[in-house]
């Protein structure tokens, strides 16, 4: 079953000017078709302006589509009476941390979804707690997110869109703004929520690093789908993800590197254990 | 330097005061207020003051801590004492030069100094001993009525409370703007008030756009987690009220009462 469907999906950006005259189109997504499948990992890669932010936000439903139609487990969400139902099923992680973070205590933040969605007191305290514990927040439940560290602040947000138990978690770019230490630590949870709660995640990233774990990597370029399999299927094209003015993992490049100079290695190595493995018995033969 | 800037000025202790619910502190420090401009004669401040008293010595927050907002407003304090003191007619006691102090121009400017320093202490303690987000909650609870006659109460306590958690983020960015600035050789420093004016028009202007930003991004991320108001909205923490909130009320009645008794003596 697929959990997020999207059908000839456009998108233009209007620009107006004052007399509300079209002064400037701008076409962010041309004629994009996806399935997700429930309980996937997908990541979204593309350089800026391929259109991956537009189309993450079309997921619950706060850009709405210029033509075509997009599904989230079923629902269109163009569908107006079903809005609600289609941003509790579908969260969002947008990339600035402090502009996403509502309460002035992390647990109170945690609540707000629940608290919106008219969730009955005692059971906002049963999701508060389960949805700290699952970014291992806990210990900072009564503190002040103004004091968190940027990653910290990142699983605050992740907490609030867990509270309120949706099966699908968009994150747009979120460790952007974050150092590596930050960057780590929210694909780890990202990561665990996936395995362990079965949610379905699209991670909309730019860093290549975060994609090698996915189930599945979707590339995007001038607003459509370009290249689209697994990492090792993505990876293994150099060329190809060069051309989209993206880069390829370091570890990856410099398997790549090395097969161009004549050493007889695979395609899309992604890891450096996978590297060295590979590595070992070449030299050790003196090849 | 500014990051020394503090709202909410809440101290964290555990004590009985801390504990009520915050519609109870809200009325109570309304009564304690308008006792003070129904009280006509000493004995209406001397239970004030003995009210006052009690109420710091329950709320266990340094007296020294609290006298720290008076500061604030000891120029005030000064200009309404010396109007009263200097401009009152009656029965003179002083005169010098073209101001003439007169019996009830000491009695006005001395209720007067007790009155505008009680009434800070009073709100000073409500501050104290409540959080920001506890004082908007009851407030929006308290001026619930309100709501039915189309004032947007959950809306401004809303307002009130994402200001309060964007303060210091705004604070931090303003700092990081003017250091930028300072690195291009800005000056904020010196020149006359006019010229340290000016310099600060380029620091608005960035502040007030990255502010716009962070709006519209805030915005989009409550609509995500489906904010659509407060209508069908439950609470986290809601307010109740226990036995000590009830007690507290019946206390703030009888000293309405004993001043209003007293303010006929």
């Amino acid at each position: 079953m697929e959990m997020i469907k999207a059908s000839k999906l456009i998108f233009d950006y209007i620009r107006r000017n004052e007399e509300d005259q079209i002064e400037e189109v701008n076409r962010a997504i041309d004629g994009l078709d996806a399935e997700i499948g429930t309980g996937d990992f997908v990541a979204v890669l593309g350089h800026n302006g391929s259109g991956k932010s537009t189309f993450a936000k079309h997921i619950n439903g706060i850009l709405l589509p210029t033509e075509g139609t997009v599904w989230i487990s079923h629902m269109d969400t163009k569908d107006v009476d079903r809005i609600w139902d289609i941003r509790k099923t579908a969260g969002m992680v947008f990339q600035n941390p402090d502009n996403q973070i509502i309460g002035n205590i992390v647990e109170e933040d945690v609540g707000f979804g629940p608290e919106n969605m008219g969730v009955p007191t005692e059971e906002i305290w049963k999701r508060v707690d389960e949805s700290l514990k699952a970014v291992g927040m806990t210990a900072y439940r009564m503190r002040s997110p103004n004091k968190l560290s940027g990653g910290q602040k990142q699983r605050v947000a992740i907490a609030g869109v867990m509270a309120m138990r949706p099966q699908c978690i968009v994150l747009d770019e979120p460790t952007a703004m974050l150092d590596p230490n930050g960057r780590k630590e929210v694909i780890r949870t990202v990561r665990e929520l996936n395995k362990r709660e079965g949610i379905t995640v699209l991670l909309i990233t730019h860093y290549m690093e975060e994609v090698v774990d996915a189930d599945r990597v979707i590339v995007m370029d001038g607003g459509k789908i370009v290249m689209d399999g697994t990492p090792r299927e993505i990876f293994a094209q150099v060329e190809r993800l060069k051309a989209y003015r993206l880069d390829v993992p370091q570890i990856t490049e410099l398997a790549y590197e090395l097969k161009k100079a004549g050493m007889d290695l695979p395609d899309g190595i992604l890891s450096r254990e996978e590297l060295i493995e590979h590595l070992v018995p070449l030299i050790s033969t003196g090849v | 330097m500014l990051r020394e800037i503090t709202l909410g000025q809440y101290y964290p202790v555990d004590s009985l005061i801390h504990r009520l619910d915050p519609r109870t502190k809200l009325f109570g420090t309304l009564v304690f207020l308008v006792s003070l401009f129904l009280s006509r004669n000493i004995w209406g401040y001397l239970l004030a003051t003995a009210v006052l008293t009690a109420v710091i010595r329950m709320s266990q927050v340094p007296f020294s801590y609290m006298i720290k907002g008076l500061k604030a407003v000891v120029i005030l304090l000064l200009i309404s004492v010396s109007f009263n003191l200097f401009l009152t007619s009656g029965e003179v006691l002083a005169r010098f030069w073209i101001f003439s102090v007169t019996r009830e121009g000491v009695r006005m400017a001395g209720f007067m100094a007790v009155r505008l320093i009680y009434l800070i202490l009073g709100s000073t303690i409500m501050t104290l001993t409540t959080t920001p987000n506890a004082l908007t909650d009851g407030l929006e609870k308290s001026l619930g009525l309100l709501h039915k006659i189309g004032v947007p109460v959950h809306e401004i306590s809303m307002m009130m409370s994402i200001a309060l958690r964007f303060i210091p983020i705004l604070v931090e960015e303003t700092d990081k703007i003017m250091k930028a600035q300072m690195a291009r050789g800005a000056d904020f420093e010196s020149g006359n008030l006019i010229q340290r004016v000016k310099a600060m028009v380029p620091l608005l202007v960035p502040l007030f756009i990255s502010a716009f930003r962070r709006a519209t991004d805030l915005a989009m991320a409550m609509e995500a987690r489906c904010y659509r108001g407060g209508e069908g909205r439950t609470k986290m923490k809601p307010l109740h009220y226990s036995g000590r909130d009830h007690v507290a009320y019946g206390l703030m009645l009888t000293y309405l009462s004993g001043i209003v008794i007293l303010r006929y003596l």
